[in-house]
């Protein structure tokens, strides 16, 4: 279920990414990067564990789907974590000279 | 059980070389490389968002299954000498596997990125993008 969300998340924001640009104020280019790597390797990890030991190629139940949920928001927070300390806007300093 | 420390070496080897490189354009001012017009610190930051977005995803997946924990010997795997081999297993499968294909995917992003800006007449660069953006 986390692949599915992981994968939508990254679809969104690149679809987002793609509209916004060729401005990339908001490092949603970043977002979008950080999102299909883990969505690309939960993929491999899927493969491999259906085709080597038989596991269920897509759990959809209530933990993986918490699972999901948290990894998006880590995402989330890791992007925003990095918005702030690099200030594109130049917010802080605008702010701060106030 | 730990297929992430995979893609995780791969990314702290890359962001190494992407500051040298960086530092090096810096050094050249810039120049454009004449092959492809991008500059190779801006395709490397391209790899280790994918690398360490994955590294940081996967490794809260991992805590959340219980394999990993935030105290020696942090891979549970390795309480149990049973567990050990499996888990080099699994390293030695599933986390190449998952640093190759991103590495692939890199690569192709890579060579259409490439394709695309040789396609741009030459006037349309702007020569100050660049860098890790």
């Amino acid at each position: 279920m986390w692949l599915i969300m992981t994968t939508l998340a990254a679809i969104i924001t690149t679809a987002i990414w793609y509209i916004k640009a060729p401005e990339d104020q908001y490092k949603l280019g970043f977002l979008s990067l950080f999102l299909w790597g883990a969505s690309l390797m939960w993929f491999v990890d899927h493969v491999m564990a259906y085709l080597m030991e038989g596991r269920e190629f897509i759990e959809i139940n209530l933990d993986a789907t918490l699972l999901g949920l948290s990894v998006i928001t880590l995402a989330l927070l890791v992007w925003v974590v990095v918005l702030l300390v690099t200030d594109p806007k130049g917010v802080f300093k605008s702010v701060l000279k106030v | 059980m730990a297929c992430f420390l995979v893609p995780m070496g791969e990314a702290i080897v890359t962001t190494v070389i992407q500051k040298i490189v960086e530092n090096r354009e810096k050094k050249a001012g810039k120049e454009r490389t004449v092959k492809t017009g991008l500059y190779w610190s801006r395709k490397l930051s391209w790899l280790n968002r994918l690398l360490w977005g994955g590294t940081i995803l996967l490794a809260l997946e991992h805590i959340w299954h219980g394999e990993v924990i935030p105290w020696p010997p942090f891979l549970t795997a390795m309480k149990n000498p049973a567990d050990i081999a499996p888990m080099l297993y699994e390293i030695a499968t599933i986390g190449v596997a998952m640093a190759t294909f991103v590495t692939i995917v890199w690569a192709i992003m890579i060579f259409i990125a490439e394709r695309k800006v040789k396609a741009i007449p030459e006037t349309k660069f702007n020569p100050v993008s660049g860098g890790g953006e």
